[in-house]
């Protein structure tokens, strides 16, 4: 094995162009891995871990672009270090950036724009993100690692003068008809929804599309807004926009349990709300409420999705109402090729709110499962690269993302866990994700179709057989195409379940009808 | 409620894009106004010289 490095100061490419051209280099023959990014503290802390002295690292800055290969000969090695001006050519149809330098410069380009789009690394972002409220612009902020001091200062100061700060950490959002960030292709129609989590906002706004109505607005909020520390302003800002909004109907809230001071406050604001608001706080307990027709608690993200339908079109959906019943024959049909040492689920995922469902829908059926990222009453993974009994995975998290490009940019990394996990004999079943949409992977569904293959054929081989479900978050005027993708897992195979917490139900079902329970799982 | 934000649900956006172009070129595809700012990490990304950077300015 060889390793070696290349430093070009005072270069600077963003992180998904950049996480792009690392996957096109660890594709080439002889390349075992590759990486490329900036010269900040963090990633210099990963190439340590791999084996990059010290000396080798200082000279880097933040400014600094880094490309480190792991190579089979020394040949490979030199030539794809040499290339590196070769790598950084813009990918055809991409077009150049225009060379406007200041945000004054934008400005002056544009002077209606009425948000700025912030992707820089986080170090870097509440700085860009005051600049652009000053100027009166709402802020979508997709970095994260901003300190949670300066979310609150740029949330005041966006409050006080009737601006929004989306973020940080926020993926996806859906204004006026157009998705920003990670955001599927959905119909307009009435129903509004903010979400503390880009995949959940995704999930939500799929399905509702899915179930003949369509979305109005959906503002992302980030992950932390409805913490104590943040109290939900943002959350606020965008509740009150949407009450007031003349096309949304209904308002749907998705988030994690919010902290306990942020849920004394904002409770009785979301009470007061004069349209019907269906919240979802995925991983809590429903909230003593009274009854109200204008306050709905849902446990999972497609049941906020039937609620708020419901409320908009007076039924729920038809495709809502298949049963435990129905979920029952499926998971029977695939047991029965099963040897007797069969016995856990193993769930990889690409959306950490997903696998923060699952979770919830093994709990709620009385099961334990461990994660990397494990909910109240889940065991932790003492190594996050190794499955044990029940496990469900979040590979979006920190420890699979430092250096390394997200699942839903890049599969290598849960192709190589899919097929790592089919070694293991006692393993029954594989839960899967796939997100669709723009700024996805441009095929998730072909990237990992060819490893499904390979697993299943293993257990075929030993005398078994693996169940692989999975959800496939989309819609057909996504670019990857919903419908291609669903059928291209079918062909091999895979039981594919119109929701993630659909597929979550028939995962938990399977594992408690080899653990020989009862198929409680609602 | 606020105007700006008002404003932005009413009309759509239309984005100054500071990182990632392929935002930029997603937004594009959808018909929006985008410009994309040739964003580099201020001060080389020292952040002292940031500080004195922002005092300066």
């Amino acid at each position: 094995m060889h390793k070696g490095m290349v430093i070009r100061k005072n270069e600077y490419h963003d992180s998904v162009f950049l996480m792009r051209v690392a996957k096109r280099i660890s594709e080439q023959e002889g390349i075992l891995q590759a990486v490329l990014f900036m010269g900040t503290e963090k990633n210099k802390g990963f190439l340590a871990e791999i084996g990059f002295t010290a000396g080798e690292l200082a000279p880097a800055s933040p400014g600094d672009l880094i490309l480190a290969v792991e190579a089979t000969t020394p040949e490979i090695l030199t030539d794809v270090l040499k290339n590196m001006d070769g790598w950084l050519q813009p990918e055809p149809g991409s077009g150049t950036a225009a060379a406007v330098r200041s945000l004054d410069e934008a400005l002056t380009r544009l002077p209606r724009a009425n948000l700025a789009v912030i992707s820089v690394p986080g170090f870097y972002a509440a700085r860009e993100a005051q600049q652009a409220l000053e100027r009166g612009l709402n802020v979508f902020i997709f970095s994260d690692n901003v300190p949670v001091e300066s979310e609150r200062a740029l949330k005041e100061y966006a409050r006080e003068r009737g601006l929004i700060v989306m973020g940080p950490d926020c993926g996806t959002a859906i204004i006026g008809g157009i998705g920003i960030g990670f955001a599927n292709v959905v119909r307009r129609g009435p129903v509004g929804v903010i979400g503390a989590s880009g995949t959940g906002i995704q999930e939500f706004t799929c399905l509702v599309h899915q179930a003949g109505s369509g979305i109005s607005q959906a503002i992302g909020i980030g992950s932390r807004d409805l913490s104590d520390e943040l109290g939900g302003i943002s959350l606020l800002c965008a509740l009150e926009a949407l009450e007031k909004d003349n096309r949304t109907e209904t308002i749907a809230l998705l988030s994690k349990p919010p902290g306990p001071l942020a849920l004394s406050n904002l409770l009785p604001k979301i009470l007061q709300c004069q349209k019907p608001v269906v919240v979802c706080f995925l991983g809590g307990k429903k909230e003593p409420a009274p009854p109200d027709r204008l306050f709905q608690q849902a446990r999972t993200i497609d049941e906020a999705v039937a609620l708020a339908v419901r409320n908009v079109q007076g039924q729920l959906p038809p495709d809502f109402s298949s049963t435990a019943g129905d979920l029952e024959v499926l998971v029977s049909r695939e047991r029965r090729a099963m040897n007797p040492s069969q016995r856990y689920v193993r769930g990889i995922f690409a959306g950490g709110t997903f696998c923060y469902q699952a979770q919830q829908i093994f709990n709620d059926a009385g099961l334990a499962a461990y994660s990397n990222a494990p909910i109240a009453g889940n065991l932790r993974l003492s190594d996050p690269l190794q499955s044990k009994e029940h496990s469900l995975v979040d590979m979006g998290a920190d420890e699979f993302t430092a250096g390394r490009p997200h699942p839903m940019i890049d599969s290598r990394q849960r192709r190589e866990r899919l097929l790592a996990e089919a070694k293991d004999p006692m393993v029954a079943g594989i839960l899967l994700d796939f997100l669709l949409g723009f700024n996805s992977a441009a095929d998730p569904v072909g990237e990992l179709a060819p490893a499904i293959a390979e697993a299943k054929g293993e257990f075929k081989k030993r005398g078994g057989f693996l169940s692989v479900v999975a959800s496939v978050c989309g819609t057909d005027g996504d670019p990857q195409s919903l419908c291609e993708q669903v059928a291209r897992l079918e062909a091999e195979g895979v039981v594919v379940l119109p929701s993630s917490a659909r597929a979550a139900r028939f995962a938990a079902m399977l594992a408690l009808q080899l653990k020989g329970g009862l198929s409680d799982v609602r | 409620m606020s105007d700006k934000f008002k404003e932005l649900l009413e009309q759509g956006p239309q984005v100054i894009n500071i990182g990632v172009q392929d935002f930029a070129a997603n937004l594009q595809i959808q018909g929006v106004k985008v410009v994309q700012l040739n964003w580099v990490p201020p001060a080389g990304g020292d952040r002292e010289m940031m500080d004195l950077l922002d005092q300066l300015l």
